[in-house]
């Protein structure tokens, strides 16, 4: 085990090394890997291209003899093919027939019926030459290739290919090789053509079959010359009967200024041809190849750039390929498998795997190292895994190795050179990659982090947080980052995201384009115009195989007038002679070169030396595949063409005419320039016609695509550069392409008139009660916005006499900080509205000036309370007796005199919490004090149309809503209510003190329920409890817990007919409702709890000071599960029924599977909004924002929407956010509140 | 209940992580239909394997252009896929099964990429029996043998997956040599009783690969279960 031990340290600590030294010098590291890629490839270059090309060798035919099947001697100049003997002979007779001198008599068609017409002759005389000799009599039908029967599937073909004997194919085939026959078939070209195959073809065609020469030109020459082969098939080779064969035919039809070469043949080596039956488990591989690269790269994670590493980690293991293949041949082994094939397994046996498993580890070293030392450690954690890992594989593969088997052998060899080419990039190519990500990461990780560092207060000074456990190190999952809007994923509607997706990739377009290229390539490849004969023969002629000949160039001028005849001396030709065999060339005087163009003329050229090589490279095979004889791995020998002239005269043309042959060519010649101008120009017009019918379907797709366009996408579609007022942000979300959705979607409504910030937020759905600093109340419609109820601040008359309270407001207020012993601004602040927040970090209102500058910034409450509140005023004085409240507000403060200055249980949702501190003892007040100022609203409730408030003075009102009267009120305790829970008809109150207050409402209704709330046309009301004026409300407190909580209640949360309590001593307690017992004492924060959640289906989660979050059964109690979240508070808690969202005090919103306690991710949020946060639905989040709030699809993290709710809004956060029954948002920021109607993203979501 | 409960819990931390909560999955949460559907997909895979893989082993004997190239595919009689695909669903189905019933979930490699791997080198196995020249048919076996077991050394390493494999691989060889004893189809060069020798190598490959494929998808089941109890 010491060795083992040793081992593995020496392995670490040199892969520590390593990491340190790749991470240290990036770039030379990387070109030198380049550098060692290039060199390893450079070998391949030798390498032939992978293809199925057939490949050829050329002998001489003098010295020839079947190859032995044995391998010789001196390999290096016969191939390795060349062995036995060859599938077939393949000998062609090239004929080459015009009728001359061309008549102005003669239709088109006569210039290859007569031709064509001797194709039965030759044949005749090919099939009857007989060589005798001493070793006795041969003749074609015992040298050619016998063949059987075609294959069953070529029905078709019967009539026209041999279906018996010898394999001997001319276009005589097409007549069945009867003259009798072709002299009555009417329509020569119908014949030929109804064997093409319809449309597009990519293999030989029936008629380069037969006439053994490529494309159309054989019939539509504008020589007029006929050209065809008769191709024969021999199985075994006889040079005496071929020269006869030669020799004879020469003789019979002498081509007189032919200088083909005859002495070389050429054998021609077909490859394995790839069929589908081979192609679809080959593609199936691929596909799983595929498959596998796309699961591996998806692991990758928490990179700057995924792409970016995933590309690297491909491009590691192919390079590493093709290197072990370069240095395979280096050392001189070449690669005889398929490489196509074996490639996937290849990858798969070298794979992704330790790519995956160094990335994993390096991102999982602590972030907070340098770039260098976390590389280095990541190296370092995994060295010894991967090393055993390349043991084991290298193990396996030598096993293979010694599988004796070649191909194995062979793969084994490349999969082990490949390995250790795969380890070596792996440490040196991949490592660094991954240090300049990550290095790219952290650069980016510190921008986004500064602002949010600076902007937060000095973590938790020691004494004032004593923490018992240090929170666990927080596991990493992955956090999105809101900065760059490519990260920013819109969720649009599925329409529009087609459309975008199409937009996007420029998919219409490119389809075109590909398709377009295919075309071409279709084109050129089954050469309709001859484009790849002409190109073949530009080839030919500028290759050296042309030199022998003569240029071809050089003999078109020389021979221009060989014909004897001109247009001027047309109709007698001067020496028609009937017999082809006397006929020879070049008889009479050369006539004037200008003035004959179209004469028939037959020249032989070096082209016409290898008329095969034009042949599509499918042509042999094809042709022997129709008999079932493969080609693949065997060759053949094509020996020399045998040259045939043919000179037919124009008697001979006329005699052979068919009777329909004059009325059926259309006569296109207009005029002097004849037959073959014509026929070209009809081509010519076909060109055209298609070409024309070709653009105007392009100009019908073009419209059609414009037409969907403007159909499917919105107006503003890459309008995006328009300034926009509210859209002047960086970080407005985007996509990637740009596009913005239109603003105007969601437009939040504004609701102002509170004079300070505002510090309470309650709604019941159909009414919004707000409560700012001021100590001022108003109620608000939620489905309009408009400002029903003004409840100024307690003890003020909300009555016209608006200046007297305002003023007497202000001079009271002074009047309470001169005797004040504490720091005289915040005794104005108290006269604001209260908050003495003794030590805590509150937020300061920086635009709100102290006390006396106020008073333009409180006009507009004096103004609301003439407009709005008429109707209020003509009400009766129904308990809201002036004098009564301060006499009753002198009382209580004198009983009361401890609370004057609470400390600090600010509103809840409030961030920024002082709940860490330990609650300072208020300080004595003066008993002197005006009573009633300082009693603030801490807490609100609204159900119904009562608003149910408690003061920091301990008194818990009831106001009438829409009356903006008090309708009860209850001084039973003396502690500032902390929090309040308003269900059904019963309220909870939780009191600094740590004591909880039940109450009960009792209401006697003297006439029944009136409805009151919201406009009439509403219908959705909720089953809240509804009062009338009239009825007499009573509040009742029916039981008081006093000792509920060691220390203050900081949250109540009341649902499912439980209450729940947290508190600043570290535990939560279950109420039930009706009786007000406790049920369970829940233990197991370790801080004061700061966020509890229950809903009506008792889910319960709490959170604490400590950044825990704990899942609480409701119905036994016990802890479900618990899971260390944030640094710092937790501030807000959200559960939907597949997880869990919580907020916290370092900005962070993390979204946990319920029930695996897993982190699903982060959100980082804006400075100051953390824990502004509401879940609509069960997958749309709502966060608040500086200025905004974003909507975030739960399921996936994505970012919907971000909607700016105001134009000055710039510096306000979203500190609370209530989201409404009916979809709506309530959010405040700074004095106004903002109503967000969300029906669109809901309309998406579901 | 309680016990694969918890099995099943443990099974899904090993693997979790890496499997992210399809929206599509999230919406089967019916466990018969959950079945249904594993069950469909392992049958159409081992469809497909059979197809794919039948057309390897039948190439060798096929003429390089066979008139109509597309019948080849399906050149095996028409019960043979079915078949397969049966076999894999019910292989597929039982491996996680197994698994859950022994209580010890296999954590060995939970990934997709991982069962692509296992894939790949299943077929690159039969493609090695199919197109490699072996100097006979011992070496042959031999070889398969190794690989197969390689196979499961690096994909699975589980008692019971390999106890599991023996078996359905001697079943199915006994099935194989009961068919062609009856006639039903037969073998160019049968060199084990009736059959070929390393026929029990393909099964054993075979049905380590579908089980693999049964485990992984059985993840998702898992997962449905589980959020299925915590809502409830």
């Amino acid at each position: 085990m010491t060795v083992r031990e040793k081992l593995r340290q020496k392995i670490s600590a040199g892969f520590y090394r390593h990491g340190l030294l790749c991470a240290s010098y990036p770039v030379p590291i990387i070109v030198f890997t380049a550098v060692c890629i290039l060199t390893c490839c450079y070998p391949l270059l030798k390498l032939p291209l992978p293809g199925t090309g057939p490949v050829e060798f050329t002998t001489s035919v003098r010295d020839y003899t079947v190859p032995s099947q044995e391998p010789q001697g001196d390999p290096g100049e016969r191939p390795e093919w060349y062995r036995g003997p060859p599938v077939a002979y393949i000998q062609q007779v090239l004929v080459k027939a015009a009728v001359s001198p061309w008549d102005s008599k003669l239709v088109p068609v006569d210039a290859y019926r007569s031709p064509l017409g001797r194709v039965f002759a030759l044949l005749e005389e090919i099939r009857n030459h007989v060589h005798s000799d001493s070793s006795g009599i041969r003749s074609l039908e015992a040298l050619c290739l016998q063949v059987t029967d075609l294959l069953p599937g070529l029905r078709r073909m019967q009539a026209v290919l041999p279906e018996h004997g010898c394999l001997l194919v001319s276009p005589g085939n097409y007549w069945q090789n009867q003259r009798e026959l072709f002299d009555s078939d009417p329509d020569l070209l119908k014949t030929v053509h109804q064997h093409e195959p319809k449309g597009l073809h990519t293999s030989a065609t029936l008629r380069d079959l037969l006439f053994g020469v490529p494309g159309k030109l054989s019939l539509y020459s504008r020589k007029r010359v006929v050209t065809y082969t008769i191709t024969m098939a021999l199985s075994s080779y006889d040079a005496r009967f071929l020269s006869s064969l030669r020799s004879r035919l020469k003789q019979l039809h002498p081509s007189v200024n032919c200088s083909l070469r005859e002495d070389h043949m050429v054998h021609v080596h077909f490859k394995e041809e790839i069929g589908i039956a081979e192609l679809i488990p080959l593609v199936t591989t691929y596909i799983i190849l595929f498959a596998y690269i796309y699961f591996s790269t998806r692991k990758i994670d928490m990179v700057k750039s995924k792409w970016g590493l995933a590309l690297a980690a491909v491009v590691t293991v192919l390079s590493s390929l093709l290197m072990s293949v370069g240095l395979c041949t280096l050392f001189g082994l070449t690669p005889t498998l398929n490489g196509g094939e074996i490639f996937p397994y290849l990858v798969v046996v070298i794979g992704l795997e330790n790519v995956l498993v160094l990335t994993k580890s390096v991102v999982s070293t602590p972030v907070d190292l340098e770039v260098k030392l976390r590389i280095a450690q990541g190296l370092s954690n995994e060295s010894w895994s991967i090393m055993k890992n390349m043991a084991t594989e290298l193990g396996i593969i030598l096993i293979g190795y010694f599988t004796l088997v070649p191909a194995i052998q062979e793969f084994c060899l490349f999969a082990v050179v490949g390995l250790v080419s795969d380890f070596f990039l792996q440490m040196f190519f991949f490592t660094t990659v991954l240090s300049i990500d990550i290095r790219r990461m952290e650069l980016a990780d510190l921008n986004r982090r500064l602002p949010a560092e600076a902007g937060m207060p000095p973590p938790k000074p020691g004494p004032l947080r004593p923490r018992e456990t240090p929170p666990p190190p927080r596991p990493s999952p992955h956090t999105i980052t809101l900065q760059t809007p490519a990260f920013r994923n819109l969720r649009l509607p599925k329409r529009l995201r087609v459309v975008y997706f199409l937009a996007r990739t420029r998919l219409a377009q490119r389809i075109i384009m590909v398709g377009t290229v295919i075309w071409i390539g279709i084109l050129v490849y089954t050469d309709p115009a001859g484009l790849r004969t002409y190109l073949a023969a530009q080839v030919s002629e500028q290759s050296p195989l042309g030199e022998a000949g003569l240029p071809h160039l050089g003999v078109a001028p020389v021979f221009p007038g060989g014909d004897p005849t001109s247009t001027l001396s047309v109709l007698p030709a001067p020496e028609p002679t009937p017999l082809p065999e006397n006929q020879s060339q070049g008889h009479g005087p050369p006539g004037p070169a200008h003035a004959v163009p179209p004469i028939p003329q037959i020249s032989w050229g070096p082209e016409d030396e290898e008329v095969w090589r034009r042949l599509s490279f499918r042509h042999w095979p094809s042709l022997f595949s129709y008999y079932n004889i493969t080609l693949a791995k065997r060759y053949i020998s094509i020996l020399p063409v045998i040259p045939v002239t043919l000179h037919l005269s124009p008697q001979e043309a006329l005699e052979t005419r068919h009777p329909q042959d004059t009325r059926h060519p259309p006569p296109p010649q207009l005029g002097p320039p004849p037959g073959p101008e014509g026929t070209t120009l009809q081509t010519d017009l076909t060109l055209y016609k298609v070409a024309a019918l070709g653009l105007a379907a392009g100009v019908l797709l073009v419209l059609l695509l414009f037409c969907l366009y403007r159909v499917l996408c919105p107006r503003n579609y890459g309008q995006n550069g328009v300034p926009h007022g509210r859209r002047r942000r960086g970080d407005l979300p985007c996509d990637d392409y740009g596009y913005s959705p239109p603003v105007s979607e969601i437009s939040p409504l504004l609701l102002r008139g509170h004079s300070m910030d505002i510090e309470c937020l309650a709604s019941d759905g159909m009414l919004l009660a707000s409560c700012c600093l001021a100590g001022q109340i108003r109620v608000w419609d939620a489905q309009t916005g408009d400002c029903l109820t003004v409840i100024p601040n307690h003890g003020l008359r909300r009555s016209s006499s608006s200046g007297g309270w305002e003023q007497r407001d202000g001079w009271d207020a002074v009047g309470v900080a001169e005797p004040e012993s504490l720091g005289g601004v915040e005794g104005l602040e108290v006269g604001g509205g209260l908050l003495g927040a003794g030590g805590a970090r509150r937020r300061v209102i920086p635009s709100r000036p102290a006390l006396f500058g106020d008073q333009p910034d409180l006009t507009p409450l004096i103004d609301t309370n003439f407009s709005e509140q008429p109707p209020s005023q003509a009400l009766p004085d129904s308990g809201f007796d002036f004098g009564g409240l301060v006499e009753r507000a002198y009382q209580e403060h004198e009983a009361s005199p401890t609370l004057a200055f609470p400390p600090s249980p600010p509103p809840p949702q409030q961030r920024r919490r002082s709940l860490g501190d330990p609650p300072i003892l208020p300080p004595e007040r003066p008993a002197s004090g005006p009573p009633d100022w300082d009693s603030s609203v801490w807490a609100m409730e609204l159900r119904g149309n009562l608003i149910a408030a408690g003061r920091s003075s301990g008194k818990l009102e009831l106001w009438d809503a829409v009356e903006g009267s008090l309708r009860c009120s209850n001084e039973d305790g003396v502690s500032g209510i902390t929090a309040l829970a308003f269900l059904n008809n019963r309220i909870v109150a939780a009191r600094l003190n740590g004591s909880l207050d039940f109450f009960t409402v009792d209401i006697n209704k003297p006439l029944g329920l009136r409805q009151y709330r919201g406009t009439p046309g509403r219908g959705s009301m909720p089953p809240s409890p509804c009062y009338s004026s009239e009825d007499v409300i009573s509040c009742q407190l029916t039981r008081s817990v006093q000792c509920a909580h060691q220390k203050p209640i900081t949250v109540l949360r009341a649902a499912a007919g439980r209450v729940v309590t947290g508190s600043q001593d570290h535990t939560v307690r279950v109420y039930r409702l009706e009786d007000s017992c406790c049920l369970f004492t829940l233990q197991g924060h370790s801080g004061g709890i700061t966020a509890i959640y229950i809903d009506q289906t008792m889910v319960l989660a709490s959170g604490g000071q400590d950044g825990a979050i704990c899942l609480w059964d409701v119905l036994t109690g016990s802890r479900v599960s618990h899971v260390y979240g944030h640094r710092g508070d937790v501030t807000s808690l959200v559960c939907t029924t597949s997880c869990v969202i919580s907020s916290g005090l370092d900005d962070l919103i993390c979204i946990w599977d319920r029930s695996t306690n897993i982190k699903l991710y982060s959100i980082q949020q804006e400075v100051g909004c953390g824990a502004s946060l509401g879940v609509i639905s069960e997958s749309l989040l709502v966060t608040g924002g500086q200025g905004c709030v974003s909507f975030w699809d739960l399921n996936y993290g994505d970012l919907l929407q971000t909607v700016y709710l105001g134009q000055s809004s710039e510096g306000q956060g979203v500190r609370q956010l209530l989201v409404l029954d009916n979809a709506a948002i309530v959010c405040d920021f700074g004095s106004e509140l903002s109503l967000v109607y969300v029906p669109s993203v809901l309309e998406k979501l579901d | 209940m309680a016990d694969t409960w918890k099995v099943r819990g443990g099974q899904e931390k090993g693997g979790s992580g890496l499997a992210p909560r399809g929206p599509y999955i999230a919406v089967i949460t019916n466990r018969t239909v959950n079945l249904l559907i594993r069950g469909v997909m392992l049958f159409s895979v081992g469809v497909f394997l059979a197809l794919v893989l039948n057309l390897l082993q039948v190439q060798r004997n096929v003429t390089l252009f066979p008139p109509d190239v597309i019948a080849s595919i399906f050149s095996s009689a028409w019960w043979m896929p079915p078949c397969c695909g049966t076999a894999a669903a019910m292989i597929g189905l039982l491996y996680p099964c197994i698994d859950s019933r022994l209580g010890e979930p296999h954590k060995f490699k939970r990934e997709w990429s991982s069962v692509m791997r296992c894939v790949a080198v299943f077929v690159g196995i039969n493609h090695a029996s199919a197109k490699v020249d072996f100097a006979n048919n011992v070496q042959l076996s031999l070889t398969l043998a190794a690989l197969s077991v390689g196979l499961w050394w690096t994909f699975d390493r589980s008692r019971s997956g390999f106890g599991l494999g023996v078996a359905i691989a001697f079943l199915a060889t006994l099935t194989t040599q009961l068919l062609v004893y009856n006639g039903v189809f037969q073998y160019t060069s049968p060199d084990f009783l009736y059959i070929r020798s390393w026929l029990p190598c393909i099964f054993f490959a075979g049905v380590i690969t579908m089980g693999n494929i049964g485990r992984q998808l059985a993840m998702y089941e898992c997962k449905v279960v589980q959020e299925k109890t915590h809502q409830d």
